[in-house]
């Protein structure tokens, strides 16, 4: 079984754990990962030549973090680690990677897939100005450079990340003008039952909320984001929302950071055909899994937030079961007592899980309230009325056919800032269901290249 | 002008200089570009559809909002290279060569 040609994309949570599963077994598998460092996102890695302590960096998940990175180092020299190389396409069994300028076709037998994922974002009038950033920008300017993205920062949006990067700006001394949440504290309230499932993470979630009230921070749920106000040249100068009593407030502000929790990437899953289902508690297409990460392809595994989005813990969990399955499909034993356990806590997780979504839902809603002139697609500076526009006048209510008349979709992030929020607007303008829009399709490369790319023989 | 960015710790690293838009810049060591750049300027390029400054949005590598060019004329894009001493940035998009297009 030594000859194995098993690839993983990803040296995030799941990644990792898949990789020391497989090596145990015997397997040394390529390892893929577009970072300078392994880590993924949330356990991201600062530069060699910073000093900051684990618990600085990571807070209370500073063991699992160090833990994390420690397994890393030990199978650094049996796995066939490739940092800084992207993932960019699969076909005919192959997966096509790019590093330095070079291109390469890697055959494999077995593939898993730990994409990660990244923030999912609604549009608000003016988030095209500099300064504003994704939840998931503030976090890594903060944890992997020691920056804050701005002198006076508002943090906008929902999601468990709104509280914890505004807690950890406030503990590393930045400036927090506010924090401002689409959710109601009543929606957290009564998804308490569901999050009691996890109470460690449900009490570090309490303990953010007393960090930010502790430091003075104003925090105000239940609001809508009016507009984000600045100029061509210099960029975010403030922010309005609407409060839920209807009435409309400014904060003045350099930097804004929006997001309503993660969604997965799932480009590299589009592109192995694997089947995608609507999944209609968080309003997004999702690629079909079975419990242990098997997707619809055969010899293609999903796992982390790439797949169904858990956390960090949950992602470890993911990469070790679709290890287990890749080893089952090979015919290798496999334990089962461990792999029952890791199911059982893997339910409590998505129980959890289920209880993020109700206590911070994304606000579909907003984006039938667009107005017009609200640009969709930062890429191309594409409006809401545009998109609007080959909806009601051309008919285009189906995702791919709203891209190829409105562009929405179809700038250099290749939708993934755009694609769910301009699906609402098609959804609501066309009054049909999310579902009936369908999908925008995964599309290679994955991430722009350069046309100077070199192909090489593996 | 002064930078977008604040620095609030690891400032004890060593300097690197490098250009910006023809005029002497300080990083220090372990800066992303962007980072380099955002502590210097307020933005990083304009946007090609409109008349806004853009300053990145994901630093994460997904987004592609932060591309910024070496002066002889090669794309970077700054969220995901480190500065290096002696870098020279534009934050103007410079007349396109064609093997360095997209």
């Amino acid at each position: 079984m030594g000859q194995s040609r098993v690839i993983v994309v990803g040296a995030g949570p799941a990644g990792v754990r898949c990789a020391e599963v497989l090596v145990a077994a015997g397997i040394k598998p390529i390892l893929v990962d577009e970072s300078r460092r392994d880590g993924g996102q949330i356990y991201r890695r600062q530069p060699e030549g910073f000093t900051r302590s684990y618990p600085s960096l990571y807070g209370t998940e500073a063991e699992r973090a160090r833990a994390l990175h420690q397994s890393f180092e030990s199978l650094r020299s049996r796995v066939d680690y490739r940092p800084e190389t992207l993932a960019w396409n699969i076909y005919d069994r192959q997966l096509h990677t790019v590093s330095a300028g070079v291109t390469k076709a890697l055959p494999f037998d077995a593939l898993v897939v730990c994409s990660g994922a990244t923030d999912r974002l609604m549009p608000v009038k003016g988030w095209h100005y500099a300064g504003t950033y994704s939840m998931g920008a503030a976090q890594i300017a903060l944890k992997s450079q020691a920056c804050a993205i701005g002198r006076q920062v508002v943090f906008a949006g929902t999601g468990p990340l709104l509280y914890l990067v505004a807690a950890q700006y406030v503990k590393a001394g930045a400036k927090v003008a506010a924090v401002l949440d689409t959710s109601s504290l009543w929606k957290r309230v009564r998804a308490l039952p569901k999050l009691a499932a996890r109470p460690r993470v449900l009490l570090n979630g309490v303990s953010l909320m007393r960090t930010l009230r502790g430091a003075g921070v104003k925090v105000v749920t239940g609001i809508e984001p009016v507009e984000i106000h600045g100029s061509d040249e210099d960029g975010v100068r403030g922010i309005t929302y609407r409060s839920q009593d209807g009435a409309t407030h400014r904060v003045e502000c350099d930097a804004v950071a929006l997001g309503y929790h993660v969604r997965p990437e799932t480009q590299l899953a589009d592109l192995a055909r694997c089947e995608f289902r609507f999944d209609a508690e968080t309003r997004q297409w999702l690629p079909t899994v079975d419990q242990d990460g098997r997707s619809t392809t055969p010899g293609v595994y999903l796992a982390g937030d790439g797949a169904r989005v858990l956390g960090a813990d949950g992602a470890e969990i993911a990469g070790k079961l679709a290890a287990w399955a890749l080893l089952e499909d090979m015919g290798h034993p496999v334990p089962d007592a461990e792999r029952a356990a890791l199911r059982r806590e893997r339910e409590a997780m998505d129980r959890f899980r289920q209880g993020l979504v109700e206590a911070f839902p994304w606000p579909a809603e907003q984006a039938a309230r667009l107005p017009d002139e609200a640009i969709v697609c930062r890429c191309e500076a594409i409006t809401a009325g545009e998109l609007r526009r080959v909806v009601n006048q051309m008919g285009a209510c189906e995702a791919n056919r709203a891209k190829a008349f409105s562009r929405v979709g179809m700038g250099r992030c290749q939708g993934r800032y755009c694609g769910h929020a301009g699906a609402e607007v098609v959804a609501a303008a066309a009054g049909i269901a999310l579902e009936k829009v369908g999908r925008l399709r995964g599309q290679a490369p994955v991430k722009p290249l350069s046309m100077a790319v070199r192909e090489e023989q593996e | 002008m002064t930078g977008r960015f604040v620095r609030l710790a690891e400032t004890g690293r060593a300097p690197v200089r490098f250009e910006l838009d023809g005029a002497p810049a300080e990083a220090l060591a372990g800066d992303t570009l962007l980072v380099a750049v955002l502590s210097n300027a307020r933005s990083v390029r304009s946007s090609e559809f409109g008349d806004d400054r853009r300053a990145g949005f994901c630093l994460m590598g997904a987004c592609q909002d932060c591309w910024v060019w070496t002066a002889a004329g090669e794309r970077l894009r700054s969220c995901t290279t480190v500065v290096e001493e002696g870098m020279q940035i534009v934050t103007t998009q410079p007349e396109g060569s064609w093997a360095k297009v997209a």
